[in-house]
């Protein structure tokens, strides 16, 4: 806190929330807060070119990142994990919601965090290696790139660049100077994580980095993303739809389905005691190495439904084996259940009271 | 890659080499050597530049001067080695100086359109929006006319003559070249590296000049080359049809013209223009070809 309390004094004036709940319960303030996270995607046709519905990408999703944990995010294809991490790297400005990192409020007009400022404590891995690889430049330029933006000198900047390349395990003599196509998969995805912490990043958002890696070289790239955290102090935000990855690296683990959070918790509660159902057939759905505990039923069948027109109330509802009247009248918020101060749950049998036949009895005080 | 020079056992060798950026064209032209048959077409289009712009040199009659004692004499007449049209003027001397209207009315136009065209369908395509939507729908109500309608219509209404000629071609090639720089520049835009280098806190200007441009003007020069080809066509075709340039001025298309009537007499002598011009663009589009190749890094 003392750290964050001088880097923002640099800064003039910041824009601080009210921290005092958190301060008094003892706890340093997350690196990042977002809260209620909002992005529809407009579709547009028909005569005139008219906005005609919305496919609701992200809907209200509010979460916290802690200085120094690894998040990790999973969910189906399409459930808005990718569109999530571009919102928190404004490459797509959000509908609404706020994203406030390190007290400060990003975007805010006066004392707030530039979009400028906020990329060089941010930095992003994209999942494919080749296509964020600019093809026409030696990848030591590629790396270089960041620094020189924000004002060091060319040799400066691919000196750094080769600093990086040693970190991230590769020989600058033999690397600096190749192109992209000269590397293999592995390789570029070292290149993109120097190109991420080149500019000396707090956060890197990691959008499903080693997922078209094969399975030896991902868990080498894993080994150096756990090894570069520690060397760097960095915070993962690490999305990927790999539900043994995820386990391996994350600290607390963030459930999305459809555009919504419907589950988060540390790592081990929430693999061995799943809260929402949908966490639950997800995990189910992992292939176990023991045949005595193979699944023998999909838990879960069928696609997601269309987020342009996703169904009322709690957006599990339509393949929840559980899904009662309340399910479809009411969207259950995202909150702790009675017996468990550590993650929250979106579902209305974790909440007393709710309705639901199996919801959970009150704790008596 | 046959590419051992690319390791180099100096760091500081090493930082040069990677801070020169430039062995990317080093690499195309070793491509390049080994490209026999565009080797050869550019070493032609050399050539033909060459007694073009050195014309004297190169000739011994002067273009304009003609016999009617010596009209229409076949290949291999002494003294006139490529024959004499139909005014009796030396065909070799006006096939050399021919060129020069020719290859300034094929060349200008495409170099004038890509300047212009290049500029608003990079601007088109890496702005995108209101912007785009200005520049393309213009762009297709240009579109909407074959190229050389266009043509035509444009030295219709402005009369003939080499400058007009040279307006009427770069309007109507401004189109094709827009829509294909929008095209890839848009494909460009959309790519994972120039998100990641908005995501570095990257300008936009910054982004366009290192992560743009370098994308997109090699294709867009391609075919800039393969549209030289056509505009000498349809230069020629323009002054085939009175259109572009006035006689007596030596021009392929004009002598094409002028020699038709004497085709029953002695059709070799008055093909000749049009092999020339045949040549000419067939060497462009090989160029334009092997280029291409050359610059395909992926391959």
């Amino acid at each position: 806190m003392a750290a964050a309390d001088t880097r923002t004094a640099l800064r003039g004036k910041p824009e601080r929330l009210d921290t005092g709940a958190c301060e008094q319960a003892g706890q340093t303030r997350p690196l990042l807060e977002v809260e209620n996270l909002t992005k529809h995607f407009a579709v547009k046709g028909g005569l005139l070119n008219r906005t005609k519905t919305a496919v609701q990408a992200v809907d209200g999703v509010s979460f916290d990142v802690r200085t120094g944990e690894t998040l990790g995010i999973v969910g189906e294809s399409g459930c808005g994990k990718s569109t999530t991490a571009r919102l928190l790297m404004h490459l797509i400005s959000p509908d609404s919601g706020s994203i406030v990192f390190d007290g400060l409020v990003v975007g805010a007009a006066e004392s707030g965090l530039s979009h400028r400022d906020l990329h060089r404590q941010m930095q992003m891995v994209f999942q494919d290696s080749y296509a964020s690889l600019n093809p026409r430049l030696p990848v030591a330029m590629s790396i270089a790139f960041g620094p020189f933006v924000h004002g060091l000198a060319k040799p400066a900047a691919l000196n750094r660049a080769n600093e990086l390349l040693e970190a991230v395990g590769l020989d600058p003599l033999l690397f600096a100077n190749r192109y992209p196509h000269e590397l293999s998969g592995g390789q570029r995805q070292r290149i993109n994580i120097a190109r991420a912490l080149a500019l000396e990043p707090r956060i890197v958002i990691l959008d499903e980095a080693v997922s078209a890696l094969d399975k030896s070289v991902e868990a080498q790239v894993l080994n150096l993303l756990v090894d570069l955290k520690a060397q760097f102090d960095l915070t993962y935000v690490f999305i990927s739809h790999d539900l043994n990855v995820v386990r391996y690296i994350s600290d607390r683990v963030m459930v999305m389905y459809l555009g919504k959070i419907v589950e988060i918790g540390p790592v081990d509660l929430l693999y061995r005691d799943p809260q929402h159902p949908y966490t639950r057939a997800l995990l189910s759905a992992m292939p176990s190495m023991d045949p005595r505990r193979r699944t023998v039923q999909a838990q879960l069948s069928g696609d997601p439904p269309n987020p342009i027109n996703p169904p009322s109330g709690c957006r599990f509802r339509t393949r929840c084996p559980f899904a009662e009247g309340v399910c479809k009248a009411v969207a259950p918020a995202l909150r702790a259940p009675p017996d468990d101060a550590l993650r929250a749950v979106a579902c209305h049998m974790r909440v007393p009271g709710s309705g639901h036949s199996r919801a959970v009895p009150a704790v008596s005080a | 890659m046959a590419d051992s020079a690319v390791l180099p056992s100096d760091p500081a060798v090493a930082l040069q080499r990677a801070q020169q950026g430039k062995s990317y064209w080093r690499r195309v032209w070793e491509r390049l050597r080994d490209d026999k048959v565009t080797l050869a077409v550019i070493g032609v289009l050399v050539l033909l530049l060459v007694m073009v712009v050195f014309a004297p040199w190169f000739t011994v009659h002067d273009p304009y001067v003609g016999s009617v004692l010596r009209r229409l004499k076949p290949i291999g007449t002494p003294g006139h080695w490529l024959g004499t049209d139909e005014v009796g003027r030396d065909l070799w001397s006006r096939m050399v100086y021919g060129g020069r209207l020719s290859l300034l009315a094929g060349v200008v136009p495409v170099f004038l359109a890509l300047l212009i065209g290049g500029f608003l369908g990079v601007l088109a395509g890496y702005v995108g929006g209101l912007v785009n939507s200005v520049i393309m729908r213009l762009t297709d109500v240009l579109y909407a006319f074959p190229s050389i309608l266009l043509a035509i219509a444009i030295t219709g209404i402005l009369g003939s003559g080499l400058q007009n000629t040279i307006l009427a071609l770069t309007i109507s090639f401004i189109p094709p070249v827009i829509r294909m720089s929008e095209s890839i520049t848009t494909q460009v835009r959309h790519l994972d590296f120039v998100e990641a280098a908005r995501a570095s806190g990257a300008r936009p200007l910054t982004i366009m000049r290192y992560h743009i441009l370098n994308n997109v003007l090699g294709p867009i020069l391609v075919y800039a080359t393969s549209l030289i080809s056509i505009c000498i066509i349809l230069a020629a075709g323009l002054s085939f049809l009175g259109l572009g340039v006035t006689p007596p001025s030596a021009e392929w298309g004009l002598m094409l013209n002028n020699m038709r009537q004497a085709l029953w007499v002695s059709p070799l002598v008055a093909a000749l223009p049009g092999a020339m011009i045949f040549i000419t663009s067939m060497c462009f589009n090989l160029m334009s070809d092997g280029l291409r190749q050359a610059m395909d890094v992926r391959l």
